[in-house]
């Protein structure tokens, strides 16, 4: 493998404490090593912004609901075609892309590692076969847990233990990385049209509540010791008033502490913070909570959020709350798509337009950027769009220029039809903060890297870390003339570097890696009970064989790279 | 002594059933027994051992016979074929695994072709419709564990998907459906007394064609408001009755066939089908369903929207995709002349198009890669024989809810032959050459 230095760059990294400071950052087979040999290739960064490669916490970009939406949105493709050139294969679909614009688009703006953060175990293949055919981007999947009868049956009796054992072995089953939770026993109740909109609202025959399965879950999560925490999109997303739910969800996660080998310190995620900080009782009165929400947050170590931000574009939303996109088709009237999975899970695609003449939407906007704002501790906090459902992932230049900048932020402001309302109902135009390039570094690389349980790998320039780099044609040292420049800079990296080959060159592909999907292997007592009763689930009530829902073929994951866990 | 496999999945229909049990011999090359499966998947199964199976690649010559040639020779004329060609057709893909519909997607990619599903001539204006309104859905498990009220609309599962109803429609026992049968009212929307209509607690033998009408008068009847004595041939008070018992399920489906996408209206029929599923929606839970008819066709509209952004009839020819059905659908093209070679694979466009877009396939170069001969195969002027894919190769495939299931190799194909996903790529390798492509 050849080597490289990417010399004289304004290096950020939080792993090492570096704040800018110029430096020689050396990569040779494939790691980043603390000195290159003489024949190594120079990449003159002069000027330049270096980071570690950028690290995706929660997006949906493979899978059923995402072909979904492909599918049943042809006008999503309108103008954003590309044509195969070079490396690169045909690209389509600009909130929901094509597979292989997917990983081009994350590797062009330094993205090097991203997650799926819902995959139905039942269609593991089937996001197994989209991650495959996503180029350059390492991937991992996260398995959901929270409406599945098995979890719901165990934790009812309070058996976590056996909880843990099914957990495990459907993390193996179906090559996921984490526990995932979306709207806990809502969407369960959605099999028969219901919810459950707070947490102690039961779940329909199963006698359970959502805190019984959320806190039932975090213990099965660190009694297993995994990578990463639970990860939860609560109950009662989007509604006004819901921080309070999500209040009662995070203080679920009080008294539990970390426990695992990989140097992750919280017990639960909350994703896309931003569809959880409504106040007020209606649309009319709808207003901000982002300050009641990161306070809780800011006080307790043991809880990471990502922000969630609205891009204002229009785009698709899909996740596994079924009854909210059922809702939400009620609210806008287009098209309205939904799958629900035996045993498992639902999901619901419908398109939304973030118009920024609707003062909801705008509120919306300065939501998510007030949470970024007012966290304190930026290693416990990560920007996300929720991709594609409060934006598309390729808006993360124009979210770090409004994070950057309160220049762009006023600009934007004062383009809304409701500026007043914003104003009036969030604290958005009190906020001066402008986040640094070390913060910005610590939201999307260290931050959401260790919270991953992948900080040994990844989100860092440490010499031994995988040689994940890219280059942002930004120079720190000249004030920014027009926060555009911000934008424009972070959209397409000078030189990016997975694993120590160069993949972009001057904002274009050049090579297509190696990239790997990422799983948990863990390795759990063993527990008869559990197998005997997966057996019979699968002969009475599933639709497949257990024999064929376990057999996932090697080749629908080419290049597998498994954190090992033992929890024997 | 013999082996039995296990867990063998039936590559025939939509159904995909994946509870197969096939008996092969000691060297597991020669299968003997196929138990559970349904009348026409054994068939299939069996068929791969029939002795006058075509194992070598044909080229058709001038005087009408047909010379052997080798694989290479086969996937160089494809090759060639397809390089000169202006604007080739690649159709077919829903009786071949999601691994060979990949690598023909690449194959089209570098030679600019437009590329067709047989969606085309069967859920394809569902394709349409569910773009205009949307889909609520679910798995097969959903229904065989939750519903109590089923309806089939224009289609007849006790022919065409010969197990549906005991592995998941109406007979089952599931979770919350103890009473399997007991449990459930079933709907039969058809013009014919079928089979499966006679079974029906209500059959609505509807007038031919009037699917949109009856639709229709349904979401009137859930709304209670005022109804003509008679709608698509069917009085006004069997409409209610029907309306009654689908709105009083706890969890009902739709499922719905080519009778109601083929017939008149095509797909504004499934518009309004989709459009009563929502509308019950708002009194009970209510989900709709393709009963989709090849056992893969679903996966190639899965892999073409991944890779394409588009679940079938794409056109390529300008180094993008682009999508217009009725004008870059396959039959449209094959009629109005505009393609200039013919490729096609796991399908049988002879059989199935009308012979006004069967003719210019007899009149231009022409690949046909199919394990069996049929009257594709006669018409083109290269059939490429392939392995039975799962029976003699493995690979994934989509049942008719999207559910993946990976097919798996139960017997070893006649010596030589080639799967479809290996004759692929050695026709891409060879392409990507003459093409110069990267
Ligand atoms: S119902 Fe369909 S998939 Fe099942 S055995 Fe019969 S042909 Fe095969
Ligand atoms: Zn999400």
């Amino acid at each position: 493998m050849s080597e490289y230095i990417i010399k004289n760059g304004n290096v950020f990294d939080p792993v090492q404490g570096i704040k800018g400071d110029k430096a020689d950052v050396a990569i040779k087979d494939g790691k980043i090593v603390a000195k290159a040999g003489s024949g190594a290739k120079v990449i003159d960064a002069k000027g330049k912004t270096v980071m570690a490669g950028a690290v995706e916490i929660h997006a949906h970009i493979a899978g059923p609901k995402v072909n979904l939406g492909r599918i049943y949105r042809p006008e999503d493709k309108l103008f954003s075609c590309t044509p195969t050139k070079g490396m690169e294969r045909m690209g389509g679909g600009a909130s929901i892309p094509t597979t292989f614009k997917t990983g081009y688009e994350y590797a062009k703006m330094g993205y090097t590692t991203a997650m799926e953060a819902a995959m139905p175990p039942l269609f593991s293949r089937h996001v197994h076969e989209e991650i495959r055919d996503t180029p350059i981007i390492d991937e991992g999947a996260f398995p959901v847990f929270g409406n599945n009868w098995f979890v719901m049956e165990y934790l009812k009796n309070h058996e976590v233990e056996n909880t843990a054992a099914y957990c495990a072995w459907l993390l193996r089953a179906t090559k996921g990385f984490a526990i995932k939770v979306v709207n806990p026993g809502g969407t369960e109740a959605w099999g028969w049209g219901l919810n459950c909109l707070s947490v102690n609202d039961p779940v329909p025959y199963f006698d359970i509540t959502p805190a019984e399965i959320i806190k039932g879950l975090i213990e099965a999560n660190e009694y297993l010791g995994l990578p990463h925490s639970m990860h939860i999109h609560p109950n009662n997303l989007g509604n006004p008033g819901c921080y309070e739910t999500t209040l009662d969800t995070l203080k679920l996660a009080s008294g539990f502490k970390a426990k695992n080998k990989f140097g992750r310190e919280q017990v639960m995620h909350l994703t896309h913070s931003q569809f959880h900080s409504y106040g007020g009782t209606n649309w009319g009165d709808f207003e901000s909570k982002a300050k009641e929400i990161t306070d809780y947050v800011n006080k307790n170590k043991n809880i990471t959020i990502d922000t969630g931000n609205v891009t204002l574009d229009e785009t698709t939303t899909m996740t596994a709350d079924g009854p909210f996109e059922h809702h939400l088709t009620g609210l806008n009237h287009l098209k309205w798509a939904n799958c629900d999975v035996e045993l498992e899970t639902a999901a619901g695609v419908v398109p939304y337009i973030y118009s920024p003449s609707i003062s909801v939407c705008a509120i919306q906007w300065a939501i998510g950027l007030e949470i970024a704002l007012m966290m304190k501790d930026p290693m416990r906090c990560y920007i996300t769009t929720d991709h594609p459902n409060a934006g598309p992932f390729t808006r993360y230049p124009r979210v770090i220029k409004w994070l950057m900048s309160t220049k762009a932020r006023e600009a934007q402001i004062n383009a809304f039809k409701h500026k007043d309302k914003v104003l009036s109902q969030t604290s958005i135009g009190s906020l001066d903060k402008e986040i640094s390039l070390y913060e910005l570094a610590q939201m999307t690389r260290a931050g959401p890297a260790k919270s991953l349980g992948l900080s040994a790998m990844c989100g860092g320039l440490k010499p031994g870390m995988d040689a994940d780099v890219a280059v942002y044609d930004f120079d720190p040292d000249k004030p920014v003339a027009n926060p555009d420049d911000i934008e424009k800079a972070f959209s397409r990296c000078a030189a990016v570097f997975k694993s120590g080959v160069q993949v972009v060159n001057n904002g274009e592909i050049i090579s297509n890696g190696h990239k790997r999907t990422l799983w948990v292997n863990v390795k759990s007592k063993e527990n008869p009970q559990v197998m005997r009763d997966i057996n019979e689930k699968f002969i009475k009530y599933y639709s497949m064989t257990q024999a064929n829902y376990e057999a996932l073929g090697h080749h629908f994951i080419p290049n597998p790279f498994a954190l090992e866990v033992d929890a024997t | 002594m013999t082996k039995t496999i296990t867990d063998v999945i039936c590559p025939f229909c939509g159904t995909l059933c994946d509870d197969l049990e096939v008996v092969v011999s000691d060297d597991g090359k020669k299968l003997l027994e196929v138990y559970n499966a349904c009348v026409i998947g054994t068939e299939k199964f069996l068929h791969s051992q029939s002795k006058d199976r075509v194992t070598r690649p044909r080229l058709h010559q001038p005087d009408g016979t047909w010379k052997e040639i080798s694989y290479d020779e086969a996937a160089e004329y494809t090759a060639q074929m397809l390089a000169k060609a202006k604007k080739p057709l690649m159709y077919g893909w829903s009786s071949t695994n999601c691994e060979a519909q990949s690598v023909g997607n690449e194959i089209a990619e570098i030679s600019r072709a437009c590329c067709d599903n047989t969606a085309a001539v069967c859920h394809g204006t569902t394709l349409i419709a569910v773009q205009d309104i949307g889909l609520p859905t679910c798995t097969l498990g959903e229904v065989k564990n939750r519903a109590d009220r089923i309806i089939f609309w224009g289609c007849n599962p006790a022919h065409a998907h010969p197990r549906h109803m005991s592995r998941y429609s109406i007979f089952p026992r599931g979770f919350f459906t103890g009473k399997g049968q007991m449990s459930r009212k079933m709907i039969v929307v058809d013009p014919r007394v079928t089979d499966t209509a006679k079974m029906a607690d209500v059959h609505l033998q509807i007038e031919q064609g009037r699917d949109y009408e009856l639709l229709n008068a349904l979401r009137v009847a859930l709304n209670n408001e005022w109804l003509p004595d008679s709608v698509a041939g069917i009085p006004k008070e069997k409409i209610r009755e029907a309306a009654e018992m689908m709105k009083s399920g706890r969890f009902g489906i739709i499922f719905f066939g080519m009778g109601v996408t083929q017939s008149l209206s095509k797909n504004h029929n499934i518009d309004e089908a989709i459009a009563l599923t929502v509308h019950l929606n708002e009194f009970t839970k209510y989900s709709i369903m393709p009963m989709r008819g090849h056992y893969n066709v679903t996966g190639s509209g899965e892999v073409f929207a991944w890779q394409f952004g588009f679940p079938y009839s794409i056109d390529l020819s300008r180094g993008f995709a682009r999508y217009n059905p009725g004008d870059t659908s396959s039959i449209d093209l094959l009629v109005r002349g505009e393609i200039d070679a013919m490729f096609t694979i796991g399908s049988d466009p002879g059989a199935h198009f009308p012979i006004s877009a069967v003719k210019p396939i007899a009149n231009m170069p022409s690949v046909c890669i199919d394990p069996h001969q049929t009257p594709t195969s006669g018409v083109s002027k290269l059939h490429v024989p392939v392995s039975f894919n799962g029976v003699e190769t493995g690979g994934n495939c989509y049942r008719m809810d999207n559910v993946p299931i990976d097919c798996r190799k139960v017997v070893e194909p006649p010596e030589g032959m080639l799967s479809d996903e290996q004759f692929l790529i050695k026709v891409r390798d060879r392409l990507k050459q003459l093409k110069g492509a990267a």
